[in-house]
């Protein structure tokens, strides 16, 4: 065997290399091949199926990008849980409402909050446009939201679905739709804000965070667009977004040098005529698609397009998508997954189609994102910083037991990394409540985990290739954006075993990465 | 090392002990040649952040001062729930259980702290904090990763620090720093075995993932937490990071510093309640840390200090609630803590035009108090400037 070893290396070398000039004459100056096709869908999307690669790859880079954008929705696949659509007035405590009554409505919007986790993830699994899905979770991560404030479930719902609805769209209508957004003016205190009491949370960060950024505006600014933002409230019985005239202070405002008796559109206006917006924007969609390091010029060049466009969405993407940038070698690999993309992406890369997505939707909070439940207006920070001790940890626990590398346990998985799901109970008296969802979470997570059935030799005699040596190196391509770190990927080919090359390259550190 | 390196630790190596011990010890030429501190790591310093900018003005209560109530007509707290701790301050009643830990002098209040030029936005500010840095420079490390930098922990360290109830590093961000967020210790244990140590390389995404492998490893490899504890801890979130770090302190292969947190003060609306129980459940979590510290023996040698990214304005809003204010009360608790208040109470009847208060202590002093009076560590290099250290610790 010893000798053996060096020999099988050799012949893994050269089958390598055939497969290389093979790929290298697929993807022709001009055409994805398999390499680029892994990587625009995995950039794009979550994760990537051979056969989607293999659609791909003969695609050249302008086409392939022009079928993702036109394939993108305003509208889910799958229909929502009913509670979600429901009409009527908002299901929330009275001003005289006890302390149980109180009590039993958080649960119940906390309840209804997880079937939308789930209803989430599904939708994310069953969607012909991941891209959709993809900016609509970036479009909550920026426009954020926590149901852990705002509590009802429905509201929440009605925002993720104004997200679909301008995911790849208009961003000006976006801006202007998330600020009238019920979830939105519950979570940033809008309101509260009434002429002669102004309340700044949501000026504030409508310029800090979701526009021009940091250091390009002032605290006068601020506090002059708070005013302009009075009179934005919620019509009590539909929990619609409504205009109160008599709460709004219409005096005059000096808002970016410029004065006059703004309102809120007026100052939404004035913030998109700036062209720090278009910049910030596209800075952020550089971080989430092409590297952890934006290329000022290109942001700039792709920012002015963008505005120039009148802030149509799909510019900007486009842009950031055909950059040579997203194209580079030096540029692959370089982006960390975010835990939903990690979820999702390895059910869908897998072909495991799970009977309930909400399991995958705790598994990915353990992981340190909770849908619907940001840690705060700034949102998860992302990049790096998915990556600490703790998530990794999950992260490969989650792998190992999908690739079934650790056997099941005999007890209930320790709850505590489902922590950050409920941490903000409404009061002390509901943490006893909230140990329980944890437990009754981080146990559904294993039974799922236990009944989903990874067949990997299937999945790899799938694989394109004449050989299992040619289909093990298509299948590398398909889950590893890099060279692995481990030996054991390549021991795992040279003993051309499906099971424990899934295992491997699932469980390298490489894996983490897009 | 560099000249420049080499002057620094030198000077730092003197400038952290008494003279007189140094040339006891080694002769001060020796001292000279070997640029060795040797910071009292075993020491330890606890972090404990308020995050969303807890209400200084209701947690220690200007009671005697008529302007505190005229700003505060709804959300003031009477003079008599007020527990009153000096002829001029007092705690907010949720803080009750702190009060025989402040006369006994084991407490100490830290008013006014804040910096220059303050920045109202949660993310900058608590930035400024965690970098250290004024509030128009941009650093990228943390001041603990910054001061492990200059001064190692020892090998035999299962890290140099952890942060517990959050996922954010905070002062330990950085390259350089080997710290951890945990959130249970057994499970850590557990799930470790899954990580593999292996040279980190290749792009920052992957090295950054190859370090916190690693870092798993060693913690894994220095952490035992088979010790069990009779101390009761609360069932809250916070009694839980407070029992993870007893566990974290009672191992022999232990950290130089830690960071918990406890969220949820950003009240911009119906403060009472929510600063009322985030409060009492800060002083629980406070108590039963101070009972685990006292049971593994380490109470007397363990700095408490809370910090938020600010405080919040002294005018209370009309939604029941309060806006980011600048300078706040703080913190600081341990068996060698020299208990009592520091700083000044920030002028209430003289607002700036924003409404906000000037700060009266840097938070710089007090973190140079950790450095300088704490570890033994001299702290203008970490901090970018000299700043008066916080004499919060007996000698």
């Amino acid at each position: 065997m010893r000798l053996l070893r060096p020999f099988v290396f050799f012949v893994i070398a050269a089958l390598a290399l055939v497969g290389a000039v093979h790929g290298a004459r697929a993807a022709t100056a001009d055409t994805l091949g398999a390499e680029g096709a892994r990587h625009l869908l995995t950039r794009t999307g979550f994760g990537a199926t051979p056969s989607e690669i293999a659609r791909y790859a003969p695609l050249t880079r302008e086409d392939a990008v022009e079928r993702i954008l036109a394939a993108t929705r305003t509208l889910p696949v799958l229909a929502p849980p009913a509670f979600a659509t429901a009409g009527g007035p908002l299901p929330r405590p009275g001003p005289n409402a006890s302390a149980e009554d109180r009590k039993t409505y958080v649960r119940e919007q906390a309840r209804d909050t997880l079937a939308l986790r789930g209803w989430w993830i599904d939708e994310m699994l069953a969607t012909p446009s991941p891209l959709t899905e993809r900016m609509t979770l970036f479009w909550h991560n920026h426009f954020v939201s926590s149901q852990q404030k705002v509590r009802p479930a429905r509201l929440m719902y009605a925002q993720n679905a104004t997200f679909r609805r301008y995911a790849v769209g208009d961003f000006r209508a976006l801006l202007h739709a998330a600020a009238k957004d019920p979830a939105m003016e519950v979570y940033l205190d809008t309101v509260q804000n009434r002429k002669g009491a102004p309340n700044e949370n949501f000026a504030r960060e409508v310029m800090e965070l979701f526009t021009l950024g940091e250091g390009h505006y002032t605290e006068q600014d601020v506090k002059e667009a708070a005013r302009a933002f009075t009179g934005w409230s919620i019509d009590r019985d539909t929990g619609a977004f409504v205009f109160r005239p008599r709460l709004h202070d219409d005096g005059s405002k000096t808002i970016f040098g410029q004065r006059g008796d703004f309102d809120g559109d007026a100052v939404l206006d004035l913030i998109l005529a700036r062209p720090d917006t278009a910049r910030f924007v596209v800075q952020k969609l550089w971080l989430e698609f092409v590297s952890p390091q934006p290329d000022a010029q290109a942001v700039a060049r792709i920012a002015g397009r963008f505005r120039a466009s009148g802030y149509d969405i799909k510019v900007a993407l486009r842009g950031l998508l055909l950059d040579p940038a997203f194209w580079a070698p030096a540029d692959r690999g370089t982006l960390v997954k975010s835990p939903v993309e990690l979820v999702v992406g390895t059910l869908h890369t897998l072909e495991l189609a799970p009977p309930d997505g909400l399991p995958y939707a705790l598994a990915a909070a353990g992981m340190g994102q909770n849908l619907f439940a940001p840690p705060n207006v700034k949102g998860w920070p992302g990049g790096d910083r998915w990556i600490n001790a703790t998530t990794l940890l999950a992260r490969k626990q989650f792998l190992a037991r999908l690739a079934r590398a650790i056997p099941a346990p005999t007890a209930p998985m320790d709850a505590a990394p489902v922590a950050s799901m409920t941490s903000m109970p409404a009061t002390a008296a509901a943490n006893d409540a909230v140990t329980t969802l944890q437990q009754r979470a981080a146990r559904s997570v294993e039974r799922a985990l236990a009944r989903i059935a990874l067949d990997a030799g299937t999945w790899v005699a799938a694989q394109p290739g004449n050989d299992v040596p040619a289909k093990l190196a298509f299948a590398q391509n398909v889950l590893l954006p890099l060279a692995p770190v481990t030996g054991d990927v390549a021991e795992a080919r040279a003993q051309r075993d499906p099971v424990l090359f899934v295992r491997a390259a699932l469980l390298d550190p490489v894996y983490e990465l897009k | 090392m560099n000249r420049r390196r080499f002057l620094r630790s030198g000077l730092g190596a003197i400038a952290a002990r008494p003279a007189s011990l140094v040339i006891g010890a080694l002769g001060a030429d020796m001292a000279w040649a070997t640029p060795r501190a040797q910071p009292a790591y075993q020491r330890l310093l606890i972090l404990v952040e308020l995050k969303g900018g807890n209400d200084g003005f209701n947690t220690v209560v200007p009671y005697t001062d008529p302007a505190y109530y005229a700003l505060r007509p709804k959300l003031a707290i009477p003079r008599d729930h007020v527990v009153q701790v000096t002829d001029r301050v007092g705690f907010h009643p949720a803080l009750q259980s702190l009060q025989p830990l402040f006369d006994r002098g084991r407490l100490a209040v830290l008013l006014g702290v804040g910096y220059p030029a303050p920045n109202l936005s949660h993310f900058r500010s608590i930035e400024i904090w965690d970098t250290a840095s004024s509030s128009d420079r941009y650093l990228a490390d943390g001041w603990l990763a910054r001061t492990f930098a200059q001064a190692a922990t020892p090998s035999r360290f299962a890290a140099d620090g952890v942060v517990i109830g959050s996922n954010d590093m905070g002062p330990l961000a950085g390259s350089g720093a080997r710290a951890l967020a945990l959130a249970n210790t057994d499970q850590f244990l557990q799930r470790a075995k899954l990580a593999r140590s292996e040279p980190s390389t290749g792009n920052p995404a992957l090295a950054h993932i190859l370090k916190v492998e690693s870092d798993v490893v060693r913690a894994a490899t220095h952490l035992d937490t088979s010790r069990t504890l009779a101390t009761d801890f609360p069932g809250t979130p916070f009694g839980n990071v407070v029992r993870t770090a007893c566990h974290v302190a009672a191992s022999p292969g232990g950290v130089a510093c830690m960071r918990l947190t406890l969220n949820g003060f950003d009240t911009h609306g119906a403060q009472a309640g929510t600063q009322a129980r985030l409060l009492r459940e800060l002083a629980e979590g406070l108590i039963a840390l101070q009972n685990g510290l006292t049971e593994i023996g380490r109470w007397d040698d363990t700095l408490v200090l809370t910090y938020a990214e600010f405080g919040r304005r002294p005018h209370e809003n009309l939604s029941g609630g309060t806006d980011h204010g600048t300078a706040s009360a703080h913190f600081a608790l341990g068996g060698s803590v020299r208990g009592g208040v520091y700083g000044a109470m920030p002028d209430l009847s003289r607002l700036g035009s924003d409404g906000n208060v000037t700060h009266t202590l840097d938070f710089r002093s007090v973190y140079a108090s950790v450095l300088d009076r704490w570890w033994g560590i001299e702290s203008a290099p970490v901090l970018g400037g000299r700043y008066e250290p916080v004499d919060l610790v007996r000698s």
